[in-house]
This record gives structure tokens, sequence and C-alpha cells, in this order.
């Protein structure tokens, strides 16, 4: 559908938020605790966290939590009783917040669960989140959104976009999807005439690093390159960059028991991990941690690209936010763009 | 099955064989008619096999897809699950989810010659495709069966092999690693490569299919290019770890290729177009 254009007064926000709450929505938005921002239920229009360049978790959790039930079993004296997530638990959601770079890595996690096998329990997830994205007003040394097909005012994986027009400004509301379009539906006198603004002079300015594309091609050439030991002498192999990633997928497959009863658990998992790979016998196909970081960036810059024609990277710069080792991405992707090969 | 890929099937553990120390082989049932109505699944292919509270882990159905009504699992006790699987007893329900990944192409080796090279806990996913085979045998020429294994007790499958020893319409050849023969041991003494070198079966129209550990692998591969064996002629499997068993958890990849996905299954001459990270 076309993009429609709306004003929001900054004072009716409020209005939208509780009227978005009162209409049956779990609203997932952005807290502050200890300093780190995180997607979770919000109560209260007052308690979202504001004036973050991005927050410390990404949103991904919404459709892909960072531990899921995928099933409940429970042994009797008749034998064994399992049953599946019933979809009827899962809330309807909106994503409140949401910055460009995240609501794009929606599209980029969803081309992960749905080549070749389409994953039910996420996509029942996701297909009840509505994304009400901000664009963003500033950014920082580690934003690079605009080096992989991103920008500060991107409607990428939006429902309706918020653009604050200045300051302390009033809000432009871009309304991209039908589902934008029934919650602006559910209130029009909160969404006026916006004349036609020019949205790009109040967006934050993210020079453009590197060619996406490129990286793509080199890495093609690069597998074997004393590079990827260079760049990964600090990893810890913490896996931090991993769990605040909004592209980062993999998982990992756990029983939690209690007694007779307990559930089978999908929890996120991390490549950085040296057991990520470990084999029973001891045998690791990637033994070091060069070859973790390796297929780390092989899989956003090389793999993704080929197997899903999707990178998976928004340029967030979150993982190197995150690195307690200070290990910059954006610098890496630079050093790869520039190596000879 | 739900349309939760990650439900499994209830399975009953109906009988258990004790194949070599450690290593057993489960026969298992579906519980429920309809799901066993509904499976099936072709040579190669692998599951996820769960005890309820203790997870889930991956190997090979061992069973050939021509016996209906049941699959069999042969695994070595050695990790969290295969200890949790080892203390089932029959009647024991677990689960079972797959069939997964490719498949052996039967169907274009008909008219071949069939030369299965296996070494120890490596003969149960070739089990299945032996079995296979043999249940078609007019649709294929020469069936041989060099089959190693450290030592006499580690040979797993001991009545099959003695079956198999006897059919006129198959050349079995077994070996056990030097020192691991018992006295009464009538088979071959050595390691699975030089046994090859040894036995020197003929390439003409000749598939190879090699499983083994890494080692055995290794120094077959170039055995078998000295007999005049080409890179396409010759099949393996990739053992990686796995979870999902399905092209989402990402951890079985060897460069862009997912093990679960494009393999198990793979010529040598795939297997040399990848990255060396398997």
């Amino acid at each position: 559908m076309n993009i429609e254009k709306r004003l929001v007064r900054k004072g009716s926000l409020e209005k939208l938020f509780n009227l978005l709450k009162n209409n049956g929505n779990t609203i997932m938005g952005p807290l502050e605790r200890n300093g780190k921002t995180r997607f979770a239920s919000v109560n209260s229009f007052r308690d979202i966290a504001s004036g973050y360049v991005q927050t410390t978790q990404s949103s991904k959790e919404v459709a892909f939590p960072r531990a899921e039930k995928i099933l409940d079993y429970s042994k009797n004296a008749a034998g064994m009783s399992v049953k599946g997530i019933d979809p009827a638990e899962i809330p309807q959601v909106v994503l409140w917040g949401v910055r460009p770079c995240d609501a794009m890595g929606i599209g980029e996690l969803s081309a992960i669960f749905n080549w070749d096998y389409k994953d039910k329990i996420y996509n029942n997830r996701l297909s009840r989140v509505t994304v009400i994205g901000f664009s963003c007003e500033k950014a920082d040394e580690y934003c690079f959104c605009t080096s992989v097909g991103g920008n500060p005012g991107s409607t990428e994986g939006s429902d309706i976009l918020l653009t604050r027009m200045g300051g302390d400004g009033d809000f432009l509301a871009e309304i991209i999807t039908g589902k934008g379009a029934r919650i602006a539906a559910l209130s029009p006198e909160l969404f006026e005439e916006a004349g036609n603004p020019e949205k790009d002079k109040f967006l934050a300015s993210v020079p453009v690093r590197f060619e996406r594309e490129m990286i793509s091609r080199k890495l093609d050439k690069i597998f074997e390159s004393d590079e990827w030991v260079s760049q990964s002498l600090k990893c810890l192999g913490c896996g931090a960059c991993a769990y605040v990633c909004p592209t980062c997928a993999c998982f990992d497959i756990q029983d939690e028991a209690h007694g007779r009863s307990g559930s089978r658990v999908r929890c996120w998992d991390s490549c950085g991990f040296s057991m990520f790979t470990l084999h029973t016998s001891g045998h690791n196909p990637r033994e070091v941690q060069s070859q973790r970081w390796r297929q780390r960036i092989m899989h956003k810059f090389s793999y993704m690209p080929d197997r899903l024609s999707v990178y998976g990277c928004t340029g967030c710069g979150r993982c190197s936010r995150a690195c307690p080792a200070d290990m910059n991405i954006l610098e890496h992707l630079i050093s790869i763009q520039e190596a000879e090969v | 099955m739900t349309d939760n890929i990650y439900m499994p099937y209830l399975m009953k553990v109906e009988k258990i064989t004790w194949e070599a120390p450690g290593v057993r082989t489960f026969m298992l049932k579906f519980i429920n008619e309809e799901d066993q109505a509904r499976f099936d699944f072709k040579a190669g292919q692998f599951g996820e096999y769960s005890v309820y509270g203790s997870g889930e882990c991956t190997f090979c159905i061992a069973s050939s897809p021509t016996r209906k009504g049941y699959i069999e699992c042969t695994f070595r006790q050695t990790g969290k699950v295969t200890n949790a699987l080892a203390g089932c007893e029959e009647g024991s329900i677990i689960g079972f989810r797959g069939p997964y990944g490719n498949i052996f192409p039967i169907d274009e080796w008909k008219g071949k010659n069939l030369l299965f090279i296996a070494g120890g806990i490596a003969l149960p996913p070739m089990r299945c495709v032996i079995w296979n085979t043999l249940d078609l045998r007019d649709n294929f020429k020469d069936i041989t069966i060099i089959y190693g294994a450290r030592s006499v007790k580690d040979l797993v499958y001991k009545h099959e092999l003695d079956d198999w020893k006897m059919r006129k319409d198959v050349r079995l050849i077994t070996t056990v690693d030097p020192g691991g023969e018992s006295p009464d041991w009538n088979g071959e003494v050595g390691f699975v490569p030089t046994i090859v070198e040894k036995v020197s079966p003929s390439s003409e129209n000749t598939v190879a299919i090699v499983c083994g550990p890494p080692v055995m692998i290794k120094y077959t591969f170039p055995v078998l290019a000295k007999l005049g064996f080409t890179d396409e002629n010759i099949y393996t499997t990739l053992e990686n770890r796995m979870k999902c068993g399905f092209g989402k958890c990402g951890r079985c990849n060897v460069g862009k290729y997912y093990v679960c996905k494009d393999g198990p299954v793979f010529t040598l001459a795939q297997l040399k177009d990848l990255p060396d990270e398997y």
C-alpha cells in the first residue's frame, strides 16, 4: 500500500499509547534499568525510556524470545503426555519505540525462520506483533545502518513510523501497512492532516562507511586469510554480540525437568561459544576463536545473502557497544573491504 | 504430528539389542498408528531422538525404509542424552522427530557394483542403505562390504555380519585393528584403509560408500583414488552437531552448506568444494 502521512501531536502520543493498551494489546517498549534499556511490557506511558540512541537489547525477543517453551511433557501411569504451545496463549503485542534498524532486522530474522521449513512458532508470534517505529534523531559512532541498506528514517519493517519533527516537536506518522492502518483507524482524530513535511532534515546523519556487496565479494576470497586471527585476538567468546544482535537466530534446544514433568525450551545460543559445534567425540569443527569469528561475519555477509538473499546485519552497532573487549564490527568490516586478495 | 515441527512422535522402545560395549540398538514403534501410517523416509536420513527431561540428540535411522512398521537406531552411550537413552528399557517411551536431510541416491546406483566401507560405530548409517539395497538385490551388481572395528568386541550387528557372510550375493570382509583380534578371529587384521588396498576392489562401474571416523576416511580416500574411483563415485556422510535438523539453529553449517539440509550425504567431489570446517 502507499505510505500515508499524518501528523501526531506530541501530546497525543500518550493517548495513542493508552488507546492501544486499552485495546487488549501488550505494549512492549524500551524500559531502562541500571542504565540499560530493554524491550519489556510497559504499563504506563511515563515509564518508557527516551533519549537513547539505541536500546541495549534489540527487540527481536518479541518474536524470538531468549528462552521459549516449545512443548510441555508429563510422565504418568498411562505413559507420556506431550503438548505443544497453544497459539491462543501468545499475546497481541504492539512493539513501541523500535529504531528502524531493529524493524529492518525483523525481515532478516524472518528470512532465517522461513527459508525452507516455515517456523510456525516464530511466525505465530510475529503475526501478533504490530511495530511502531521511531526514526533516529541522533546516532553515535557505532551506527552504520546506511552501509547495510538502512537509514535513520527507513520505513522497512515498521507498521507505523513516527519521526519527531524538531527537538520538542510533533511527530510525522507514516502509516506503512494494513496493521498500521488498523491502528490509525482506532482513533482517526489522533492522526491529523500532515501536509508534506520534509522528513529528512529531522533525521540523524549516518555516513556510509562501506559497501556490503563489496564485503560479500571479498569474503568469497578470504576464508583462509590471517585477517580472522588478527581480528579475533581480543575475542573472549562471551557471545554478548549475538545476544544483543537483532538478527542472530542461532539457538539451542534444552529440556527443563521438574520431577516427572517439564518443558523443552528453545533458547538463544551463539556461534562464538567454544562448545557451539563441539562433537561428543571431542572433535570440534570450529576449534579456535578465529574460526568462530569468521563464521559470524561469513554467516551475516556471505552465507545469508547467498542462501537467503538477505544480509544478517542492520548496522545497529550493538555488538560493538556490548563487546567487553572493545571489538568493533564496523572497523573489522572496513578492514575486510580493504583487504588485499 | 501437529504443525509444530519441534513436536516429536512418541515412540515405544520395542526391543533393545546389545551390539558392543556401550552400544545398543533400539527398535522403535510409533505409539500413534496414524503417525506410523504417515511416516516415510529414505536411506541416509536422520532424526532427533529424545528422552523427555534430558533432551534431544541426533543420529541416523539405522533400519531400511524397506522394513515397514518400525525404525531402528544404534548409538554409543557417550553424552547426556545417550546416557539417558541407555537408561531406557523395553517399553519405555521416547521422542523422535524426522526424517531430516538428504538421501543416498540409490536409484542412480541401479546396475552398478556397490562397495561399502565402514569403520566402528559408523556401520549404523550404512546399515540402512545396505539393507535397502539387499532388499532390492536384483537392481545391483556385486555388493562388497568392508567393515572394521578396533577389536572383535567393538564390531556391531554381529548377527547380521554372520548373515551377510553366509549370503552368496554379498562379499563381506571384516577386519579388526592390530591387537584387537581374539583367539578364534578368522577375519582380517589391519586398519580399514590397508584392508581396502589389500582387497583391491575394482572401480569399474562401482560406487563406494565410506563411513567411519575421520582418520579412517582420510586414509581411505587416497586408496580409492589409487583404485581408480572418481570423486563423484565416492559417497560419505558428515556428522556435525545439530539441534533443529532443518536449517535454523545454525550449528551444522560447513561454509554456506547445512549438513542437515544439503547433507548428511555428500560425494567426495562435493566435499572437496566445502571449506575445511567439518
